[in-house]
């Protein structure tokens, strides 16, 4: 059925992945072997850590939701052809967005109304940061990926004036906004479905949003005809002007809608989990959006399985280092990046051989086929 | 004879197991903020205070590195759940959890280093470093022959002000004509690990006519004292007595003792002589003091000593009153 050098879509969305994923693992284990401590009781940790009790699904569960946030933001750009390397930022400001609608209503809203408010505020600062490095690709073509990287370090700074500053209440010493009200605050899951077991952990409303995200980005994408005009621009920017598709037009929308999604993660980390706006709340989860972009092959369904999966490794990387102490905090951002490497930058070490191999069978059977 | 033997060998072993069951009676727990236990600073120093615990009595800890903010909470409920006590948290940055998991855990004695939660079951330890900033800020106004001095402090937050104004405040109280250079490193949890860029900002000082640089940057300081070293200045070091690093150049360090506290927290906590309540730890009693070693003490005249000796007893006393920047987030100077 396929045609050569064309993988089958399980091939290419199921089996890759996996190989990619068990050649890190394979390698962790071996870093594992290294520092002298047995990788099985390695995984078995990490495992249990992330799936085995209600609390560690709940705190996989709240992580995953920050990697479908920035796994979102970088898909969308990445269908465009750009590669948006900013959410790290974007995130950021947005959350202060957040943060800005939650201390201005907490007192006088419920949490319902403040919500709205909140989402509108992250998306608005989110996409707003994503604004001038797109402006200025779509203008006057400095490329995106420096100015994005640029703009994280100036809104790192930005949010560190601010909060040692401005926002942060008389005499405290840490550089964060005051503590929320219940009218600032979304609703735990624990406190939602109390029978659900999930411990102490802060998963909460948010990834109900990021769900949501993920079904209006599926929408956008492949039933609209903005969805249209990114995708061919993405596939041919040449092509699509020609076909009169303002690059400009498609670029600024893009990074804009890219920006605002990225900015929503706030909405798990700032309104959901801390109730206040804290210094570097991001924690590199924009970055590790990229990796979760491509390994969910810019697809919301994907991104949603890859946010799980580190997710996992997040919260089971942190049981780990509990359980195990030799294995240091170094040694779990160790294995992280190897998943990262495996899944982002190696992508394409066993897809050759995959390829001729399927291309093989394909032979074998139009060869039986016509015999 | 054999029987004696078997009864000698039952009552050493009987007692040796006695001995550890005692040393197994407490089991603390360190929760490090973002640095880590290895930053060579602030959280090094935590470290170093339950390791000199763990040689005298043979206690073993156990300790976590938080890699984001989410993991302050959870690994304090873990350390709780699995029946350590006492937990010390080191960082400021951990009260908002330590506030909820305090609460969940009325049994456990919990321990905060730097900032103060107020809970029946919590100790806040707490350092008076304007008080000590100050002290060694007139040291370095009566060694420089310039007239100016320099400080470099780590990430700008408020506590890193709270340093440079306690210093400023010294400085000026030894010359009031004197000039002080300040810079702050950066605005990012980086500037604390940065020694190229303290180096630079220490040179930056020297070229405008600084003659004696504080730091209080953790590793991004070493930069900083490097750079007096090589330029024949004199540099201040912070936090640990860092007088050993570069001999004849440290002028003094400012030494916080986190290192003591922790091993305090631990010694009482297992003599049943644990207290909640906020400890503050200034000059008196040496939580904060300026050191005085082989390394400096060609440095410090006579005259420097009888001065920030007389000093320090003036601002025990209450009569020299250091104002802290933390108390409405301004200095006066």
């Amino acid at each position: 059925m396929t045609k050569q050098g064309q993988l089958p879509r399980w091939v290419d969305y199921g089996l890759l992945p996996a190989l990619n994923l068990i050649a890190a693992f394979i390698v962790s284990g071996l870093v594992v072997v290294v520092i002298g401590e047995d990788p099985f009781e390695a995984v078995k940790w990490i495992v249990y850590g992330a799936l085995g009790y209600g609390e560690g699904v709940g705190f996989t569960l709240f992580y995953a939701t920050n990697f479908i946030f920035t796994g979102l933001a970088v898909a969308v750009a990445f269908h465009a052809g750009l590669f948006n390397i900013g959410g790290e930022g974007q995130a950021y400001v947005g959350g202060l967005g957040i943060a800005l609608a939650c201390l201005a209503l907490d007192a006088y809203m419920p949490w319902y109304v403040t919500m709205i408010f909140a989402v509108l505020g992250g998306a608005l600062f989110g996409a707003a940061w994503a604004f001038i490095p797109a402006w200025l690709q779509a203008k006057r073509g400095s490329h995106i990926v420096i100015t994005t990287i640029m703009f994280n370090f100036i809104a790192s700074s930005l949010m560190v004036y601010l909060l040692a500053n401005l926002l942060i209440p008389q005499g405290s010493m840490q550089p964060s906004t005051r503590n929320f009200d219940v009218g600032g605050q979304l609703p735990l899951l624990r406190n939602m479905w109390p029978t659900l077991d999930l411990g102490q952990s802060p998963v909460n409303l948010a990834f109900f949003i990021a769900l949501v995200a993920c079904v209006v980005v599926w929408l956008l994408i492949w039933r609209t005809k903005l969805g249209f005009e990114i995708r061919s621009f993405g596939a041919n920017p040449t092509a699509a002007q020609y076909a009169g598709i303002s690059p400009v037009r498609i670029i600024v929308v893009t990074m804009l809608i890219s920006g605002a999604l990225a900015g929503l993660m706030g909405m798990n980390e700032v309104m959901g989990s801390q109730s206040k706006l804290l210094l570097d709340f991001t924690a590199g989860y924009g970055f590790v959006g990229i990796a979760v972009a491509l390994m969910g092959r810019g697809h919301p369904i994907g991104i949603i399985l890859a946010s799980m999966l580190f997710g996992l490794l997040y919260q089971g990387g942190a049981e780990l280092a509990f359980e195990i102490p030799t294995i240091s905090r170094e040694m779990i951002v160790v294995i992280q990046a190897l998943v990262i490497l495996f899944a982002g930058a190696l992508e394409h070490m066993f897809r050759p051989a995959v390829e001729s191999f399927f291309a093989k069978i394909s032979q074998t059977k139009q060869a039986e086929g016509a015999a | 004879m054999k029987k004696t033997k078997a009864i000698i060998c039952t009552a050493v072993l009987s007692t040796v197991m006695a001995g550890a069951a005692l040393a197994d009676s407490i089991k603390p727990g360190i929760v490090y903020d973002f640095g880590g236990r290895n930053d060579r600073s602030f959280n090094e120093a935590a470290y170093r205070g339950a390791e000199q615990f763990k040689a005298r009595t043979g206690v073993k800890f156990r300790d976590f590195e938080i890699q984001n903010p989410s993991q302050r909470e959870q690994a304090l409920r873990n350390f709780a759940r699995r029946g350590l006590n006492p937990i010390i948290t080191v960082g400021f940055a951990q009260a908002g959890a330590l506030e909820k998991v305090a609460k969940e855990f009325p049994d456990t004695q919990f321990t905060i280093i730097d900032t103060v939660v107020d809970l029946p079951n919590v100790r806040s330890v707490v350092f008076k470093e304007q008080d000590g900033s100050y002290l060694v800020g007139m040291l370095a106004e009566m060694a420089s022959k310039t007239g100016k001095v320099g400080f470099v402090g780590g990430m700008d937050v408020p506590l890193i002000r709270k340093f440079a104004c306690g210093y400023k405040q010294g400085v000026k109280a030894a010359n009031p004509d004197a000039e002080v250079f300040m810079n702050m490193t950066g605005t990012t949890g980086a500037a604390w690990t940065d020694p190229v860029k303290g180096g630079e900002l220490a040179l930056s000082q020297f070229a405008r006519g600084a003659d004696v640089v504080y730091h209080a940057a953790g590793g991004t300081g070493i930069g900083v004292l490097q750079a007096a070293a090589d330029q024949g200045k004199l540099g201040i070091g912070v936090d640990s007595n860092q007088n050993h690093l570069h001999p004849g150049h440290i002028l003094t360090s400012m030494v916080k003792g986190v290192d003591a506290a922790v091993d305090k927290t631990m010694t009482d906590a297992m003599n049943g002589a644990w207290t909640p309540g906020v400890l503050v730890l200034g000059l008196e009693g040496d939580g904060v003091y300026w050191a005085l070693d082989e390394f400096n003490k060609d440095l410090i005249t006579p005259e420097m000593k009888a001065a920030v000796d007389q000093a320090r007893a003036d601002i025990i006393s209450g009569k020299i009153k250091v104002h802290d920047y933390m108390t409405d987030n301004s200095c006066p100077l």
